[in-house]
């Protein structure tokens, strides 16, 4: 299959807005799925609510469509029954660290097989452009018209201290960098989580002086250093900047590994556990 | 004799596109231009290299750019691109 | 026929009733008095290539439900007040995107943390309206051990048919009682809980077309029938759609399908004690009640008929959708109806809907994390029989 036979041409043009940075990691996604021969009854797309929460409406797998922050524990219940399948929680920022930022640790921390793809456009977009738990602080939003009082995660580093197999940082500006990153997580047998650093010219751009959304692209591509550059940078040259690239990850058995362990051991004791309750 | 040179079909679906200006801004070979009301244009197909990148960075799926075959290459050339 | 006996807790016998109805999964997070499904769950689902998760929370747990029930696993959690409020939320979304699955409610008395572990009835309404937004809802009131085995079973085989969730409400009384189950050969299990299956060419299949019945035929994710589950409006395809006309049959069809099945479904069960012969006949008392409650409403009924009071016994299986055909005939052919609850009174909110004025409907309350005495729905029976 080719990138676009993925795609549900009768629900185009693409719901986002102008220049936003959703339509560059759905179609990066949908070459991924492509480059790696998924078919789509093996695929499964859950999505949370938001912006990029509405991803499914664009992709010819199986999918389901959320509630906002839960996409990761939906994903969850899927892989579990059935390790087979390859499975993709698609959310924003706020989907996946805000409301879900709970479940996104114990998805790491379990190993579940899942990757995680996660649009950061570091605001909440569907409800107005409201700050998240990744906006930077002093950033403005809608509810930070005096600048952001808060600090923003780093997801990556927060996905990998939980236990993630795989992390990796690209942006909407590095898209062929986006789509190998999304084969590799995607290959990943444990949990992989890709963050997508993405614009929003609409709201974030607005308030924040890069309305624009070519400026917005510009931005991504002077701020984003590839991984082992940015680890030689001098802290002043940090200021700003991020890596991307692969980023980190543990090489843990996946959940899905080691709950077959656990099957084999009920089965091997079942006598002792099947009868329940006192016969009479 | 020179090696002739690869053509490559640049199409716009306009009925995705958001005139959002990246390709634009982006396309390394100049390619596209913004007309008038700020509307994308494929102004030079001729220059495209083929690097796909506008393809990758539109945010609206609304760019292909395949090898022209043979005959459509030299439509173009016959046409002036 | 019953296999064999087993003297067993409510608990056990809900995850025995669970797993004879091919429950294949479980996800939860551990409650007072529910933990006990939990424990079982983890050694008995895993023994026969099931899955059990210890999710992080309730919102988790009730997600982990929807998933894997869509990857095609009979799946079911249990729970308290507490984590029931936190499931609130993605039960409307396996009830809106018609996901099948289970939630055992085993009520403890509230609000909050309350007393905790404590009896409590309080949850009757949040069973009917805790998700927001119009929905289904179809619950279940075990109020004994083997009616946790068997309205266990009911919920599966109604959760799958239906493709909608449903709740089993018992409460901590029925939950750790102790009792002899009768339990059905494990062969007769087998397909009990199934769910209608999509025919025909998979690119023809749409996720929402219903059949005759109102429900639509459910694949797996993994089968080549494309599955688009969809928690907000959704054409037959499970593509979004605003349209007010496809939105309004939407949600009039998914109260239907389950409205329309009630008749088929397990509903109340009678008890009638007559005073001993040669008392004057006297205008009978009905006691409408549900769950442990409904036990001591038994005792209360004995005691009344001895004193000369025919006494009847209404016992709500099914609290939602209310069975109001069963409670009005009963209630008509009694003097009066006294309800019987560990509450501030809220199924008797109903059965005055359902009689109306045609005889009086009174209240017998309790909401103090104690349970209903026979003795005290006694003295509240002999005051308004006097009034
Ligand atoms: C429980 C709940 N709280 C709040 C909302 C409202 N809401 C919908 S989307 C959203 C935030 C979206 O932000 P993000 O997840 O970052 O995605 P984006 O829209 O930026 O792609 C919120 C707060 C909701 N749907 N559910
Ligand atoms: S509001 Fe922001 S995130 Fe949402 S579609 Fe518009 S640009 Fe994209
Ligand atoms: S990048 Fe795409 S959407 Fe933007 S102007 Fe070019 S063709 Fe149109």
């Amino acid at each position: 299959m080719k990138a676009r036979d993925y795609l549900i041409e009768e629900a185009m043009p693409l719901f986002w807005c102008r220049g936003c940075g959703n339509g560059i990691i759905l179609h990066a996604l949908l070459r991924a799925l492509a480059r790696l021969g998924k078919s789509r009854e093996e695929t499964v797309v859950v999505t949370g609510i938001g912006c990029f929460g509405k991803a499914d409406d664009y992709i010819r797998t199986h999918s389901i469509h959320g509630t906002h922050g839960r996409a990761l524990a939906i994903a969850t219940g899927v892989k579990a029954v059935n390790p087979g399948l390859t499975v993709l929680a698609l959310m924003g920022d706020g989907d996946c660290a805000t409301i879900g930022g709970n479940h996104l640790i114990h998805a790491a921390r379990r190993n579940i097989g899942v990757t995680a793809v996660v649009a950061n456009n570091l605001n909440y977009g569907m409800t107005g452009g409201q700050f998240s738990a990744t906006t930077p602080q002093g950033a403005r939003s809608s509810t930070s018209s005096f600048g952001n009082p808060e600090s923003g995660f780093d997801l990556c580093r927060l996905a990998g201290a939980a236990g993630a197999a795989l992390v990796a940082r690209a942006t909407v500006y590095h898209a062929a960098l986006l789509e190998s990153l999304l084969v590799e997580a995607i290959s990943c047998p444990g949990f992989s989580l890709v963050e997508v650093m993405s614009s929003c010219p609409v709201y974030y751009g607005r308030y924040n002086g890069i309305p624009d959304p070519a400026a917005m692209m510009r931005w991504w591509q002077e701020s984003a250093v590839p991984a082992s550059r940015y680890a030689e940078l001098a802290p002043e040259e940090k200021q700003g900047r991020f890596p991307i690239g692969r980023l980190g990850g543990s090489d843990r058995p996946a959940f899905s590994e080691r709950y077959a362990r656990v099957q084999e051991a009920a089965q091997a004791g079942a006598g002792r556990w099947i009868q329940a309750g006192t016969d009479r | 004799m020179a090696k002739a040179k690869k053509r490559f079909r640049v199409t716009l679906n306009r009925a995705w596109c958001k005139d959002c200006g990246i390709c634009v801004a982006f396309c390394p070979a100049k390619v596209f231009e913004a007309g008038e009301r700020g509307e994308a244009l494929v102004a030079r197909e001729e220059d495209c290299t083929g690097c796909q990148s506008c393809v990758l960075r539109c945010p609206d799926l609304a760019l292909e750019v395949e090898e022209a075959t043979p005959s459509q290459a030299a439509e173009a050339v016959t046409h002036g691109g | 026929m019953a296999a064999r006996t087993a003297f067993m807790q409510g608990n056990e016998a809900i995850l025995e009733g669970a797993l004879h109805a091919g429950a294949r999964f479980f996800a939860g997070y551990p409650i007072t008095p529910s933990s006990e499904i939990a424990e079982l769950a983890s050694t008995r689902l895993p023994a026969r290539g099931g899955v059990y998760l210890q999710m992080e929370d309730e919102m988790a747990s009730m997600g982990a439900v929807i998933g894997a029930s869509a990857a095609g696993a009979p799946a079911f959690t249990a729970t308290s007040g507490p984590g029931f409020s936190l499931m609130q939320e993605n039960l409307g979304l396996a009830a809106m995107a018609e996901v099948p699955c289970v939630v055992v409610n085993v009520q403890r008395s509230g609000p909050s943390t309350g007393l905790a572990t404590r009896p409590g009835q309080a949850d009757v309404m949040q069973a009917r309206w805790g998700t927001h937004g119009d929905h289904p809802s179809l619950v279940f009131a075990p109020a004994s051990a083997q009616e946790c085995f068997d309205l266990t079973v009911e919920a599966f085989i109604w959760a799958e048919r239906l493709r909608t969730p449903v709740i089993g409400r018992a409460d901590v009384v029925v939950g750790h009682l102790r009792e002899l189950v009768a339990l059905p050969d494990p062969e007769d299990g087998r397909a009990l809980a199934s769910r209608p299956r999509p025919q025909g060419p998979p690119d023809d299949y749409c996720t929402y077309r219903p059949g005759p019945d109102g429900v639509p035929p459910l694949a797996d994710f993994g089968s080549p029938y494309i599955v688009h589950l969809n928690g907000s409006m959704h054409d037959e395809r499970g593509y979004p759609s605003a349209d007010p006309a496809q939105a309004g049959r939407l949600i009039q069809r998914l109260v239907a399908k389950v409205q329309a099945r009630v008749g088929e479904m397990v509903a109340v069960r009678h008890f009638r004690h007559d005073p001993p012969e040669g008392a004057p006949p006297r205008p009978a008392v009905l006691y409408v009640a549900y769950g442990s409650t409904a036990r001591a409403a038994r005792e209360a009924a004995l005691m009344l008929a001895e004193k000369g009071v025919p006494a009847r016994l209404l016992q709500l299986k099914r609290l939602w959708p209310f069975p109001d055909s069963e409670v009005e005939a009963a209630a008509l052919e009694a003097g009066l109806t006294v309800v019987p609850e560990m509450n501030l009174g809220q199924v008797v909110l109903e059965v005055e809907r359902v009689v109306g004025k045609r005889r009086p409907v009174w209240s017998c309350a309790k909401s103090n994390g104690e349970p209903i005495t026979p003795d005290e729905i006694l003295a509240r029976t002999l005051e308004v029989v006097g009034a």
